[in-house]
């Protein structure tokens, strides 16, 4: 039985949901940075060449080499470099009112780490604002144990 | 201090899925208790289900063809290993049946056969759910149970392993 | 190093599709087989670009092989990337010598998820997933960067998506195209600042496909086949922290081995799906005030996901056949801030 164009119905439609976890293993560079972070630190580490990454990173951008075990504590508080207004958070988002994403350069850090930051209103945003972190409650250990940035007085 | 050694990280994403025409009308069919593919117009293949393609030709396959919903076992495999969302309680047979009138097979799962019955050439035959809980959707088919049929000869479905 | 020619190319582009990916990939292959004129079978080698995760299906790619005939088996390859990136591994294969011709196609429906936010699984798993930072917000915070770093204004920003959607007009396959104010423009509310709802990329569902050909071969199937004189691409670190967002550097260094100022160059097709990364790589390319960017219209007015960059290669590619232009430069992206970054020199005979 042939098909005709005109004997064509509209394609059926259905929601995909897809879900899944996967456990990763970190690796000891990151492992120590997650571990600072549920004591309420946040750590770097310092390449060959005296370059404070945060977070930490097992080899360094630069030269390929792997970085030495010359963790450095940094911040708590840290400067803006860049950042974004999210007018409409998404559900999995940090926050679920308007928040920012940011570039954060922790004193004492030679990069900034990407996070959400607590302002409230955009107009309190502004690159170079001091900020700080505001810790999760029960810490797991994860990037989330900091649950946001939020402007220094 | 302790190192943290693993994160778990959750992902879950939606997304609207649109499928095309042929497998519209594939499932289309399944909900009138039909079985239905496609005929190349160039290799005649018959594909099941109906995909809209012969992947052989690289041509639309327009032409639909219903099949039967009997057929033979191709090849098959006993799974064993429990997993999450699974229809089935494990042990089963996970079969490859070549419907009747269809050019390959079509995966699906047996019961109503012992385990160490299952061969290559049995003759098997769908089980639907009842008429009035039909919809556009595979779990229509329950699963293919043996029938009283002698087995097929090899040379029947070699082409088709 | 064997001089290979891009013989013919196809696209198809459309805000949502409800065809799938077979049914949009199909014609498209077979046009740009059929204007080749290179028998399917003589076809070396089949290379696609696509991503999975548009699809939320592992393998998905495998499925659009119905679209290309893989019978008898063909040499066949793919990349979980932008067509762009399969041309340069097919392009390579020639090089090689082991094959004198190939098709390469990508594809990709962005419409069906949330395609911002499923750019996140892109990013970082450990530091920055977490995090579920969309697509949109990302870019953003490179235009910032770049703005402040810079001094250029928003108002430049609008400059380049006005100019793109007054030459999409002329671009069948734009699916964002008009004349529009500057100033209206700029009236827009901020979607996520600085930018706006026009400096961000059209959702966009499409495929592309282009045949190149090594040698004289070329010249028999094509009466102006479009000659691969350079290219190269280049990548920088996933970590937006450990990167310059306010120039691309590896766009910088792909120019430069790709041969860019060996010549004149006509006109460039950028891969900037958001606006000020068009004034980034205009920069880091070295194309000076008088060189046309984008004719097509660009990233801004038509944006299929992985297919995109090939598109720019193919656009750059049938203007040259057409003889409006010799030489020109196309570049792909991939990856969150222009990550990473290729640039390919087409010139006709």
């Amino acid at each position: 039985m042939a098909q005709t164009e005109a004997e064509h119905e509209a394609p059926l439609t259905a929601v995909h949901h897809l879900e899944y976890a996967y456990r990763r293993s970190v690796g000891p560079v990151l492992g120590r940075f997650l571990a600072a972070l549920a004591e309420r630190r946040i750590e770097g580490i310092r390449t060959a060449r005296g370059r404070v990454l945060v977070p930490p990173a097992e080899y360094d951008p630069d030269t390929g080499d792997a970085n030495p075990d010359d963790f450095v504590t940094v911040g708590p508080s840290g400067t803006v470099t860049s950042w974004t207004w999210v007018s409409k958070p998404r559900a999995k988002q940090p926050l679920q009112h308007p928040f920012a994403y940011a570039l954060v350069k922790l004193d004492g850090a030679d990069t900034p780490l990407l996070h959400a930051v607590d302002a409230i209103d955009e107009s309190r945003m502004r690159t170079g604002m001091r900020v700080r972190p505001r810790w999760r409650s029960e810490p797991k250990g994860e990037i989330g144990d900091i649950t946001c940035f939020e402007p220094e007085a | 201090m302790e190192l943290v050694k693993s994160i778990t990280t959750p992902v879950v994403l939606d997304y609207d899925y649109i499928t095309g025409r042929a497998q519209s009308r594939f499932l289309r069919g399944i909900a009138e208790g039909r079985i239905l593919g496609q005929r190349c117009v160039e290799c005649k293949r018959v594909y099941v289900p109906s995909r809209g393609a012969c992947p052989r030709c690289a041509v639309r396959t327009e032409e639909e063809i219903q099949v039967s919903d009997k057929g033979t076992v191709t090849t098959f495999c006993i799974v064993r290993v429990p997993s999450e969302n699974l229809a089935f309680n494990p042990p089963y047979a996970c079969a490859a049946v070549l419907l009747d009138g269809a050019n390959i097979p079509f995966m699906h799962v047996l019961q109503e056969c012992a385990l160490e019955d299952v061969r290559m050439g049995m003759r098997v035959q769908a089980v639907w759910v009842p008429k009035d809980q039909l919809g556009p959707t595979m779990s229509s088919i329950r699963y293919f149970k043996p029938i009283a049929e002698p087995d097929a000869e090899y040379d029947t479905y070699k082409e088709h392993l | 190093m064997r001089d290979v020619a891009i013989v013919s190319f196809a696209q198809s582009t459309k805000a949502r599709e409800t065809r799938n990916e077979v049914e949009i990939l199909m014609p498209v292959v077979q046009d740009a087989v059929k204007r080749s004129k290179l028998p399917r079978q003589e076809i070396g080698f089949t290379c696609s670009g696509s991503s999975d995760y548009l699809q939320g299906q592992s393998f998905a790619f495998v499925g659009a092989l119905d679209a290309v005939g893989a019978w008898p088996p063909i040499k066949e390859s793919h990349v979980e990337m932008d067509g762009a990136w399969a041309l340069y591994e097919a392009w390579i294969k020639i090089q090689t010598g082991d094959v004198d011709s190939a098709l390469v196609y990508s594809f990709g429906k962005s419409s069906p998820g949330d395609l911002p936010e499923i750019l996140a699984l892109q990013l970082d798993p450990y530091t920055m997933t977490p995090l579920w930072p969309d697509a949109n917000s990302l870019a953003a915070i490179q235009a910032r960067a770049f703005l402040e770093a810079t001094g250029k204004s928003e108002r430049e920003l609008a400059q380049v998506v006005a100019r793109s959607r007054r030459d999409a007009l002329a671009n069948p396959y734009a699916v964002v195209a008009g004349e529009v104010d500057v100033e209206k423009l700029l009236n827009e509310p901020y979607v996520c600042s600085p930018l706006r709802a026009h400096d961000l990329p059209p959702i966009t569902d499409g495929a592309s496909a282009m045949v190149v050909v090594a040698g004289d071969r070329a010249r028999e199937l094509c009466a102006r086949p479009v000659w691969i004189r350079g290219f190269d691409h280049r990548i920088e670190p996933l970590g937006l922290g450990l990167r310059d967002l306010a120039r691309s550097a590896s766009t910088e260094i792909a120019a430069q081995k790709a041969g860019v100022h060996k010549g004149v160059v006509d006109f460039a097709e950028l891969h900037a799906p958001y606006s000020h990364q068009e004034l980034i790589l205009r920069a880091a390319l070295g194309l000076g005030e008088g060189v046309v960017i984008n004719p097509s219209g660009g990233a801004l007015a038509s944006h299929p996901l992985m297919a995109a960059g090939l598109i720019r290669i193919g656009e750059a590619a049938d203007r040259i056949m057409a003889g409006r232009g010799n030489r020109a430069v196309a570049h792909a992206t991939q990856g969150p801030c222009l990550q990473q970054n290729l640039v390919c020199v087409l010139e006709g005979d």
